[in-house]
């Protein structure tokens, strides 16, 4: 499912808004949480997950053509922990 | 546990209310509906792209041995399933420059 995939299915949800508010909507969602993590913030959304920040160290790596020595400074990557609940759904017993 | 700031789904639906406009209700509606057709896509194994922030992806995880770091005693764990994250490039870049940021204050 890519993006626009995604909001099409949100749009036959809403049909109380127009298809231009919804995507406007579901854009700005993501906006609002790609400025967030790039700005220190955690985002922590019950039982789906938890986006957040994790400092890698700095270290010393190697140029895979010609074997140069780099060094590799401390940086922040994103994470992600799957929430419980969609844990457990992933996770349920084919019945 | 974390000194970062921490946003909730609440905060998320006001900030896109605020940029938007409707009801408060309908946003949070909306919001919850997009965190639920991405965990259905990702329930029936499927992958979710959101371009420019990051693609979800799940994994099936094998049964492995693992050891209760207490104890000591070996406990299988069983297979799962798990979700594999994968923020974008830009995504990527954007964190990666928090430090840069930071020390040239």
């Amino acid at each position: 499912m890519t993006r626009s995939e995604l909001i099409a299915r949100v749009i036959k949800k809403h049909p109380e808004m127009s298809a231009q508010d919804v995507t406007k909507a579901v854009n700005e969602l993501f906006g609002v949480m790609a400025d967030a993590l790039a700005s220190g913030n955690r985002i922590e959304l019950r039982g789906f997950g938890v986006f957040s920040l994790r400092l890698r160290n700095a270290s010393n790596g190697r140029n895979p053509i010609n074997g140069d020595r780099v060094e590799i400074p401390a940086k922040y990557v994103c994470h992600f922990k799957t929430g419980t609940h969609l844990h457990q759904s992933l996770n349920a017993q084919p019945k | 546990m974390s000194k970062f700031p921490t946003l909730s789904r609440a905060d998320l639906a006001r900030t896109v209310q605020r940029r938007v406009g409707h009801a408060r209700q309908t946003m949070s509606t909306l919001v919850d509906d997009v965190l639920q057709e991405i965990a259905d896509e990702l329930v029936s194994g499927g992958e979710v792209k959101i371009s420019s922030f990051a693609n979800f992806k799940v994994r099936q995880k094998a049964a492995r041995v693992g050891r209760n770091p207490k104890t000591g005693e070996e406990v299988i764990i069983a297979p799962r399933r798990s979700i594999s994250f994968s923020p974008s490039a830009k995504m990527r870049k954007r964190v990666a420059e928090i430090l840069i940021r930071s020390e040239d204050q």
